[in-house]
């Protein structure tokens, strides 16, 4: 018999509907896999053990009276840069150290108003600065399929939780990647919706042109109907979409017959891992032998993307973290004058790579060189967009790996930033255009680390994207789960 | 000796009084207890957002307009980056290129010359908490904690900049009155300088009269009402030029104007100066005023402050009369009536501007309270045309009429105003005061005019000023050169 | 344009102190990560238009309604140091 921490959300609503079981004893499951496996892991930051227990009892009640809502007793980790109320909210960071939040974000209020039981907060790298959730202030988070190495990042906890099933689905914030990166190293799948298609109130910023909250789940029907559940404007986020939320999972078994799917040349070769390599090579003909058209597209300004990013995204971190000053919340060093305060508080609360950011950010917008790093990379990102524009009216989806290499080790990257940048190198140009693109997992390595294949779309191309990857998925049968996954191995 | 040329500049923010907040829902008029009116974007929580208030725009937009400014099509938020306690997020959103409002002009009226200053733009951005500095002193000087306060963190923010077209502290004085003008007609702010709601900074420096480079300027801040703009630029052209004539050089820093010493003083100087970084703001959307947008806010345009004073000039209101009447709605209101009713301009004006205001000031009231209307001015000015007051005696009975005492007839009769209009009695008083005086009417009759002045005197004595003076006099000498 | 930045100065402008040896390491690295990001110089971008929004959108806006605040006590309840209804830091000018 399954145990219920392995199901998938569709499936669980299948039984809580059913009566199978309750959503006390789903979170009861989940809370027991976070048990034994949190001492190796440390996905989660906080449980909150007390607010899930009151959430499942409120959706027993809400299902005993026919509630079919999709995430109803389900139970979800979020990123801890979600802001929750009530729930301490850290960031991964000691500057937010113990701060309870006075509000909910909107997509974590969406959940709670959707009936999800909201486990705890999840762990990633400080400020979503990072792709191995090495850089949080509070330690790493491991990789389930292998302890030694690292699980991603930013949303490194969230993957890691939904991966071991200590979360039905996880939620994290993609930047650069990472929802997408992390996903391909856990195995499980993850998404970057459009950008503005989930709100981004409550997500606290990085860079606000390039964040998005999305889903991280075992497959990729569950991560539709997580999506589902969020999006939509928010008049709260200025920069939401206004339009009606497009159709996300009606497509799903679709199939990818007639459709063109575009290979990016130049994210496809060099730099990438020969397994992960052959892995993308054997998913593209899969699809070709589904139906699908397949061609090579080649993307210029990709090789530019990473470096634009670069510019972009600590310009705009350096504005977002201002903020944290000791002066209203968070944690305030000692200084005779409010400067000295303020600039012990953020020297001594901020770990390295977010000073790292700012620092690189500050100068790229100061007087002088503006127009040459910070200017420059605003017209880079202009041409990225337009390379995907003109792509899409060749194809209809575009393809790639979703990370260079599987899982490296914890410490491998952690002394060098151009390593550790280079990680994001496939999925940074969708974060640059604002269309939305997915991870799949596809296969394992010879190590046993799984391997992801990115699926990217034009904006709003959210069912195209998900009718892809539900293809993609039907043809990789990646039934594998992680090792520490199994009650087995961890009971003995 | 160099003739000097100031050249002056002034920056002014206006705070507008809309119900909420530049970009958040928390109330703007908020009472006195700090930090009730916050919210998770004006207290710059993480993981807050702005959002752009409408109806702010459509203030800044009526603002430019009545500026004579070109409203701009695509519009622009930026990112203004510097730490200060008092400026939660550490960058306020403002605007930097596109701006909304750009190249206007106002005129205005310094000593009866007409003086157009240029507006450069006008643009929006959201204003800071306040800090209350405690310690001994209770100045920032010597405090040892700074209490904040973010009530009005995030109110809407308007700001004003001015070409350098300014050339004295008496145009700057009327520059910075001429805008409080237009700003309390549109509706938009109160514009009190006392309380905050308008703020005036002054960029002052001074060239070689007939030089077209500009001088080294200081930046004059801590204004507090028009008087201190006044004083304060009167004073720092003095102090440049005495800087100049000595052979020394201005240093450009922003000065501290101290109403009570009635000096500036220079702030302490940052080692280097601040660079802001701007940036787009990446969480708002750009503004797009549309071509139908723009009209409508043009054809909403109210009467401004330049308009009254022409249309109260057209109906014959001097200069001084026309400004007052711009200030004061309510006698606007009585001028209007009254001329509408006949009334003689000239005379109107001279009642509103002398026994009308010395009144409300000197009873600290207004003029519903006194109930005095339109109706009342024009009885009065009619019994002056007509004779049947003097003129000091209509000055008294508008000063009755203002006490509530009645029209003006009635106040007249009461106070035994009323010139007589009985010549008979006038007669009988003439009679009187002739046969009191027979060496003086014998003078008269002799060809010797000087009597009768003093014979007219004698019956305005006799009558209690009441008598027609030119009918005395016209009695007098009638019956006095008039054989017996 | 060649990288040339003044790293106590760029510091300074983010508030963060930082101590002499850190300042050395930041500024090594920084340069190493520039280097990188200055490629982007390599691309022809005349007459490009810069983006700051991946949307197209315009006019987003909020009527002018009051809503809801903060309860105070809430509020200052997460402050580091507060006093009598104020947020409390320590004085803002040195005594000079």
């Amino acid at each position: 018999m399954t145990d219920l921490a392995d199901l998938s959300i569709l499936q669980a609503g299948d039984g809580l509907r059913a009566g199978n079981f309750t959503a006390v004893d789903l979170l009861t499951a989940h809370l027991r896999r976070a048990a034994v496996t949190e001492s190796h892991l440390h996905a989660y930051l906080v449980i909150d053990r007390v607010g899930a227990m009151e959430a499942a009892r409120a959706a027993d009640e809400a299902l005993a009276s026919g509630d079919e809502r999709p995430l109803l007793g389900i139970p979800v980790a979020l990123k801890d840069n979600m802001v929750t109320r009530g729930v301490e909210t850290t960031a991964a960071s000691q500057i937010l150290a113990g701060w309870t939040p006075p509000y909910d974000g909107t997509a974590v209020a969406r959940l709670r108003a959707g009936g999800a039981v909201i486990v705890g907060k999840t762990n990633l790298d400080e400020f979503a600065m990072g792709s191995s959730t090495e850089n949080s202030a509070y330690g790493p988070t491991r990789n389930p399929w292998d302890t030694d190495t690292v699980p991603g990042g930013s949303s490194g906890g969230s993957a890691a939780a939904v991966a071991v099933g200590s979360a039905m689905g996880g939620f994290g914030s993609d930047t650069g990647g990472s929802i997408r990166q992390p996903a391909s190293l856990t195995g499980t799948v993850g998404v970057k919706p459009t950008y503005g298609l989930v709100s981004r109130y409550g997500l606290i910023a990085f860079a606000s042109s390039l964040d998005q909250i999305g889903p991280i789940a075992r497959t990729v029907a569950d991560a539709a109907t997580m999506l589902e559940v969020i999006a939509g404007w928010d008049r709260l986020d200025a920069t939401s979409y206004r339009g009606d939320v497009p159709e996300i999972s009606g497509s799903l078994d679709a199939g990818v017959g007639g459709l063109r799917v575009g290979v990016v040349t130049e994210l496809s070769s060099e730099g990438i891992d020969p397994q992960v390599i052959d892995a993308t090579v054997a998913t593209v003909d899969r699809l070709s032998d589904a139906g699908a058209e397949v061609v090579e597209v080649s993307m210029p300004s990709t090789d530019y993307a990473l470096s634009a990013y670069y510019l972009i995204a600590p310009a705009e971190c350096s504005a977002n973290l201002a903020r944290f000053d000791g002066v209203r919340y968070g944690l305030r060093a000692k200084g005779e004058t409010v400067e000295e305060m303020m600039a012990g508080t953020r020297g001594a609360g901020f770990g390295p790579e977010v000073i790292r950011r700012i620092l690189l950010g500050t100068y790229a917008l100061s007087a002088g060189y503006y127009d040459a790093f910070y200017g420059q990379a605003q017209r880079v990102r202009t041409l990225v967009r337009r390379d995907f524009a003109q792509a899409y009216q060749g194809v209809d989806v575009l393809v790639s790996p979703t990370s260079p290499t599987t899982a490296f080790p914890v410490g491998a990257r952690s002394t060098d930033p151009i390593a550790m940048y280079y990680s994001d190198v496939c999925t940074i140009p969708s974060n640059l255009s604002g269309d939305p693109a997915i991870s799949i997992p596809v296969g394992l390595d010879d190590a046993g680390l799984p391997i992801g294949f990115q699926v990217m779309a034009p904006a709003l191309g959210e069912e195209l994207m998900f009718r892809v990857a539900a293809e993609v998925e039907r043809g990789a049968e990646f039934t594998a789960r992680a090792p520490l996954a199994s009650s087995e191995v961890v009971e003995a | 000796m160099t003739a000097w040329e100031p050249v002056i500049g002034i920056e002014t923010h206006v705070e507008l009084q809309t119900e909420s907040k530049m970009f958040c829902g928390c109330p703007v008029d908020f009472g006195d207890e700090p930090n009730t009116a916050v919210c998770p974007v004006c207290l710059a929580l993480p993981g807050a957002l702005p959002v752009v208030n409408e109806e702010a725009i459509e203030g800044i937009l009526s603002i430019g307009d009545s500026l004579n400014c070109t409203l701009t099509e695509t519009s622009l938020f930026y990112r203004k980056n510097y730490f200060y306690p008092d400026l939660p997020k550490n960058f306020q959103i403002s605007q930097y290129t596109f701006p909304l409002c750009v190249d206007g002009h106002i005129e205005v009226d310094v000593d009866g010359e007409a003086v157009r200053i240029g507006i450069t733009r006008v643009h929006m951005e959201e204003d800071t908490g306040k800090s209350l500095h405690q310690g001994d002193t209770g100045r920032i000087h010597g405090a040892d904690t700074t209490l904040l306060d973010f009530n009005r963190a995030g109110v809407p923010l308007v700001e004003i900049v001015s070409e350098p077209d300014i050339r004295s502290a008496d145009e700057a004085r009327a520059y910075g009155a001429e805008l409080q003008r237009v700003v309390r007609t549109l509706g938009v702010s109160d514009a009190k300088l006392e309380e905050g709601s308008m703020r005036f900074d002054a960029n002052v420096s001074i060239r070689p009269a007939g030089s077209e480079t500009l001088g080294t300027r200081t930046e004059v801040k801590n204004v507090n009402s028009l008087r201190s703009l006044h004083r304060a630029i009167d004073f720092e052209i003095e102090r440049q030029i005495e800087v100049l004539d000595g052979g020394g050089v201005v240093d450009q820093e922003t000065r501290h104007w101290n109403e009570g010493s009635g000096v500036t003083t220079a702030m302490r100087s940052k080692e280097e100066s601040e660079d802001y970084r701007y940036f787009q703001e990446p969480d708002l959307l750009p503004l797009f005023i549309d071509e139908e947008w723009r009209r409508r806010v043009h054809s909403r345009r109210p009467e401004l402050p330049a308009d009254k004073r022409a249309r109260f000039s057209d109906l014959g209101a001097d200069t001084q009369t026309a400004a007052l009447l711009v200030d004061s709605p309510e006698l606007a209101t009585l001028y209007e009536g009254a001329i509408a009713g006949g009334a003689d301009p000239r005379t109107i004006g001279i009642w509103l501007t002398g026994e009308v205001v010395a009144y409300l000031r000197r009873h600290e009231t207004t003029i519903e309270a006194t109930g005095i209307g339109a109706a009342d001015l024009i009885e009065l000015a009619a019994m002056t045309s007509e004779n049947s007051l003097s003129a000091t005696a209509a000055k008294e009975v508008l000063g009755g009429v203002l006490a509530g005492e009645g029209n003006p007839e009635a106040v007249a009769q009461a106070r035994d105003l009323l010139l007589i209009s009985d010549t008979g009695e006038i007669e009988s008083a003439v009679d009187a005061v002739l046969g009191e005086n027979d060496d003086a009417v014998q003078k008269i009759r002799g060809g010797d005019m000087k009597p009768v002045g003093f014979l007219v005197g004698q019956v305005m004595q006799a009558t209690g000023g009441r008598a027609d003076p030119k009918i005395v006099q016209e009695l007098v000498r009638a019956k006095a050169t008039d054989s017996q | 344009m060649p990288i040339d930045f003044d790293i106590a100065r760029i510091a300074q402008l983010a508030r963060i102190a930082l101590t002499e040896e850190e300042l050395e390491a930041y500024s090594a690295q920084l340069e190493q990560i520039l280097e990188h990001a200055a490629r982007v110089q390599a691309l022809p971008t005349d007459g490009v238009e810069p983006t700051s929004h991946p949307l197209t959108m315009v006019n987003a806006f909020r009527p002018d309604e009051a809503t809801a605040c903060l309860d105070r006590d809430e509020v200052l309840s997460q402050a580091p140091d507060a006093e009598d209804g104020y947020f409390r830091v320590p004085k803002i000018l040195d005594e000079s």
